[in-house]
């Protein structure tokens, strides 16, 4: 026998083959690679420009050199969705990250802290959770003005509530476990403990958290654009190109189906990794603790 | 239980007073004015207008001014309808909405609770499979999606009911079908997971030990408890389906709240945006304490803490 049969696999490679032993996992992240791919290459892929016109050729259906057909401007479809798919994807991933940066911070400053700052601090999250949010990011992209970064901000800046309950549920749990117990009775000084021995502990549910705000956030910024909140004309994100279509629906269906038949694919694989990702690295403890 | 409420509502006051002081200083620190964007205003027209709107006062005496009107009841008049109060703009919007909203969420439990308990209760057979997959079809189908289809199918393909508009007294049809089957797949996912938790717990076993039939234990002793995370869920839900989606009534054209949420803030009515936020807080707050109500009498060990 050898000796690597017998050695328990680490929990992390232990996480990863049981998120690939579910095909649909694996589909999901097989069809987001191949999309962001298709998406960041998309000037190779593509040989149309996105915002390029042929007003001649005005709204015409798929055909062999427009896949998914063209818009009544004569802008070839399928090319748009790629370098809308890039907006949108990249939205997502930013907006994400911010979420993360501020829901991981403050999660872990409310359960570090004392009993009393905590609780002023989760008080302040309840507030916010009463908030009415979409009023808020419609005030926000008002206020600051329609540009692309400032979108993925004012999304961020609305998404972190639940991402700082779910690290602060976890702090709690881990604070007075005995390895930490171990290190500050080691000298350990906070910083350090936060760093090196409650941020690694963390890390399991902020992913799985996180790979299930894309899809909320994505949804957020197509659901800005398809108001006319969001990214403008001409460029294009998703949102904006369902609405083109659910505007042109009646004489132009492709123009509608394509795009959302993208957008909700996307949202059913990113959907899907979040769920592999969460089944493989445990549910049980992941529950919110203490609340 | 008295003692549960009243602090409750107070902290709700609260949380309403925040959110209108929040947007207004929201409103305040973006560039311009509700009267800057016109462009043939006359200077003294502009002047007059903010005069007569007191927007010509210090930032604090208007704050004050707003608070002390949404205390007292007297609500301040929107700024782009001239003559219209807020509370009169709102209560013409929200009848329509609630006309969505309330037979939407029906549709939504009337899917989604049966979705989910056949497949709590058949774990791992294809029933289980066949609604959770539509269940997270459902998911991926939001209702910038989900309604056009549904406009595109049921208005001009089959003819059954009418596009968009508010004319005729089936229009709530398509867009209540459309928000219910979107939150019908939420439900569905909790009502599972909530049922199939509660299944495993002692108090269950006990119930079949003491020979309660299988229908008793899963609808007198199980559904309570696994209707917790259902009526979490429901809380801001229902307030959000009342109010109006912003999508769904911009797709089929309704008159609801939801277009006022848009335009206020997109035509600096600043007084409006104010209101509808007000609005949807006070809302989400009135529903949150229900739910918590109803949470604390379905489960003991919750009960009425503060």
């Amino acid at each position: 026998m050898k000796l690597e049969t017998q050695l328990s696999p680490s929990p992390w490679r232990a996480a990863w083959r049981r998120m690939m032993s579910s095909w649909l996992t694996v589909g999901a992240l097989v069809f987001l690679a191949c999309l962001i791919f298709a998406c960041g290459m998309a000037e190779t892929i593509s040989p149309h420009q996105p915002n390029a016109q042929d007003l001649e050729l005005k709204a015409s259906g798929p055909s062999a050199a427009h896949w998914m057909g063209t818009d009544p401007l004569g802008r070839d479809i399928a090319t748009r969705i790629l370098y809308g798919g890039r907006v949108s994807l990249l939205v997502g991933a930013l907006a994400t990250s911010v979420a993360v940066l501020i829901g991981v911070s403050y999660g872990l400053l409310a359960g570090l802290a004392g009993p009393r700052t905590d609780a002023a601090m989760m008080r302040v999250v309840d507030i916010l959770y009463a908030f009415p949010f979409m009023t808020f990011v419609i005030i926000l992209t008002v206020v600051i003005g329609r540009e692309f970064w400032l979108l993925f901000i004012a999304i961020g800046a609305v998404e972190w509530l639940t991402m700082a309950r779910v690290v602060r549920g976890q702090v709690l749990g881990l604070k007075n476990q005995e390895f930490v117990t171990a290190a500050r009775a080691y000298g350990a000084r906070g910083g350090r403990i936060l760093l090196r021995h409650m941020l690694p502990n963390v890390v399991g549910p902020v992913i799985v958290y996180a790979s299930l705000t894309v899809p909320g956030v994505m949804l957020l910024e197509a659901t800005l654009s398809f108001l006319g909140l969001g990214i403008q004309p001409p460029d294009a994100s998703w949102g904006v190109l369902i609405r083109d279509g659910a505007d042109n629906m009646e004489t132009s269906p492709w123009m509608l189906f394509f795009p959302s038949l993208f957008f909700s694919s996307t949202l059913f694989a990113l959907n899907a990794v979040g769920d592999g990702l969460r089944d493989a690295l445990d549910p049980k403890s992941f529950q919110e603790a203490g609340d | 239980m008295l003692r549960f409420i009243i602090s409750r509502v107070l902290q709700g006051i609260v949380v309403i007073f925040a959110v209108i002081v929040i947007t207004f200083l929201l409103l305040k620190l973006s560039p311009g004015g509700p009267f800057n964007k016109e462009r043939e205003m006359q200077p003294h027209v502009r002047e007059m207008l903010e005069a007569y709107y007191g927007l010509d006062q210090p930032w604090y005496v208007q704050l004050w001014r707003q608070v002390k009107g949404y205390a007292t009841f007297h609500f301040p008049p929107s700024l782009k309808m001239p003559g219209r109060g807020v509370d009169e703009i709102i209560a013409q919007g929200f009848p329509v909405s609630a006309a969505i909203g309330l037979p939407a969420l029906l549709i939504a439990l009337g899917i989604g609770v049966p979705l989910g308990a056949i497949a709590a209760l058949n774990p791992r057979s294809i029933e289980d499979r066949t609604s959770m997959v539509l269940a997270t079809l459902g998911l991926c189908m939001p209702s910038l999606v989900l309604g056009p289809l549904i406009a595109m199918i049921f208005g001009m393909k089959l003819r059954w009911f009418n596009v968009s508009g508010w004319y005729d007294s089936t229009d709530w049809v398509l867009p209540a079908t459309t928000l219910g089957i979107i939150y019908s797949a939420y439900i569905a996912r909790l009502t599972r997971g909530g049922l199939r938790e509660t299944l495993a717990q002692e108090f269950i076993r006990t119930a079949r030990a003491k020979g309660a039939s299988e229908g008793a234990v899963v609808f007198v002793h199980a559904f309570k408890m696994a209707c917790l995370p259902v009526l979490n869920f429901l809380g801001p839900a229902a307030a959000g389906l009342l109010t109006g989606s912003l999508v769904t009534e911009t797709v089929f054209q309704i008159p609801g709240l939801g277009q006022h949420f848009v335009s206020a803030a997109v035509n600096r009515d600043d007084n409006l945006a104010m209101a509808t936020a007000a609005f949807y807080a006070a809302l989400i707050v009135g529903f949150n304490l229900l739910v918590d109500i109803i949470q604390a009498a379905l489960n003991p060990k919750i009960g009425f803490k503060g």
